[in-house]
């Protein structure tokens, strides 16, 4: 590999992009290249200073209210001065999203995207009558020894009752071709399930929420482990589903 | 009126706005970005919202985020065309000179101790903002945003290689802006 290939592929090093044989090479050539491994020392160092700011600008209200006054209505009502090119805008904004069958062979399997698409069949197909639990209880202390010996990882089971989740029980079930732990709690008639499997990363990364399907999922990694939360709640109530379990974590561990 | 159509279903429109508005600070943070100007970037998000509900029947992945990106993106890129129509002078940015070799041939060796000081938000989303446009986008994608290069590669409609050398080029430039401004204060 030469420098040049090298500087460009320590970007994707570095956002953890590659896949594995190809981030060995690159790794290789960091070895032997002083000048290289500077450069990935200095980028990293600016990535972490940036990822450290808030850099996003949060919408106006008044843009929020606009938004969902507009989205309430039947017909839109506030034409822009933009709208003779909308037929043309949204033509291209289809036909890029259309221009999927990307290849790349540097690039890992798009693993992310792939692996949530599994978790929301998962969640569905526990919805099923009698695939929910595999272990009924309401009492942490029950579903968590339920796990052992069954998973290489102990999932964390936190009775969220008094924040409003109430726990119902737990259940193997079975994700990107391996054996995964999901915690079911219930908020009204809305079944959350955490699937929870081990990372080799022990890096923790912030929650982000994606929509599959018409289902909410909160990804996020702490302590070398993996989390998804999925449900058909909307955002905001999974996002507090997902901070209270955080929180909650952190307690368990302090005290 | 028309009669009813798809469009006046409140039920469609009550799962759009669960699944849709959620994104709205990153949909409004990528518009600020492009287009640099507050109002500007109101009416894109505004627009897209309206766009991305009319297209909501259709749309079947990707996950929800990285759609609506891609539409305001092109929002975006209507409105640049509406500036160049109107205004005889260019948008700042040049693209012919874009995909040009990467910048470390040109670039003098840095001093390998050199290292960014830190700076506030404010000053770096003002080091981003003198991007050339392609760069900026797909650094505020990345980094702003969290979208994967995939991801990225389908909001633009450039592949991932391509995705990959602009974000290469993008650090780079911020890093020599940033280093320019310690090196000289004003």
């Amino acid at each position: 590999m030469t420098c040049n290939e090298a500087r460009i592929l320590l970007h994707a090093l570095i956002d953890g992009e590659l896949d594995a044989s190809h981030a060995s090479e690159v790794e290789a050539h960091l070895g032997g290249c002083a000048a290289c491994t500077a450069e990935l020392a200095a980028y990293r160092q600016m990535r972490e200073t940036i990822a450290a700011k808030d850099l996003r600008h949060a919408a106006p209200p008044s843009l929020r209210k606009r938004i969902e006054a507009s989205l309430g209505k039947a017909q839109p009502v506030l034409p822009t001065r933009r709208a003779l090119l909308r037929g043309f805008a949204m033509g291209s904004a289809v036909s890029a999203i259309a221009a999927t069958g990307l290849v790349a062979i540097v690039l890992r399997d798009d693993d992310q995207q792939r692996i949530e698409a599994e978790i929301v069949s998962a969640h569905l197909r526990s919805l099923q009558a009698g695939h929910l639990t595999d272990v009924v209880s309401t009492d942490q202390h029950t579903v968590k020894p339920w796990f052992n010996g069954k998973l290489d990882v102990s999932p964390p089971v936190i009775d969220l009752t008094a924040q409003g989740f109430t726990l119902i029980g737990g259940r193997l079930d079975y994700v990107d071709a391996r054996a995964i732990g999901a915690v079911v709690y219930k908020r009204r008639a809305h079944i959350i399930n955490l699937f929870v499997a081990q990372t080799t990363s022990t890096v923790h990364r912030p929650a982000r929420i994606e929509n599959l399907q018409g289902f909410n999922i909160r990804h996020w990694s702490d302590r070398g482990l993996n989390y998804w939360a999925v449900s058909d709640l909307g955002a905001d109530e999974l996002a507090e589903f997902g901070e209270k379990f955080e929180a909650a974590t952190q307690n368990n561990r302090e005290g | 009126m028309p009669a009813a159509n798809s469009s006046d279903d409140p039920e469609r429109a009550r799962r759009f706005r669960e699944a849709a508005l959620p994104y709205l600070d990153d949909v409004y943070t990528l518009a600020r970005y492009l287009l640099r100007n507050p109002s500007d970037a109101e009416d894109a998000v505004q627009e897209c919202y309206l766009r991305a509900l009319k297209h909501f029947d259709s749309y079947r992945g990707p996950a929800m985020k990285p759609w609506l990106l891609a539409i305001l993106r092109n929002v975006c890129r209507a409105e640049f065309a509406r500036r160049a129509a109107s205004r005889s002078t260019p948008i700042d940015d040049a693209p012919e000179a874009a995909e040009q070799p990467p910048l470390w041939h040109e670039d003098q060796e840095t001093p390998e101790t050199q290292v960014l000081r830190d700076r506030d938000a404010v000053s770096i989303r003002r080091l981003i903002d003198t991007l050339a446009e392609p760069f900026r986008e797909t650094f505020v994608l990345r980094e702003i945003n969290d979208l994967s290069y995939r991801e990225i590669a389908e909001a633009v409609g450039a592949p991932v290689g391509t995705v990959m050398s602009r974000l290469a080029r993008a650090r780079a430039m911020l890093r020599s802006a940033w280093m320019a401004e310690q090196e000289q204060p004003k």
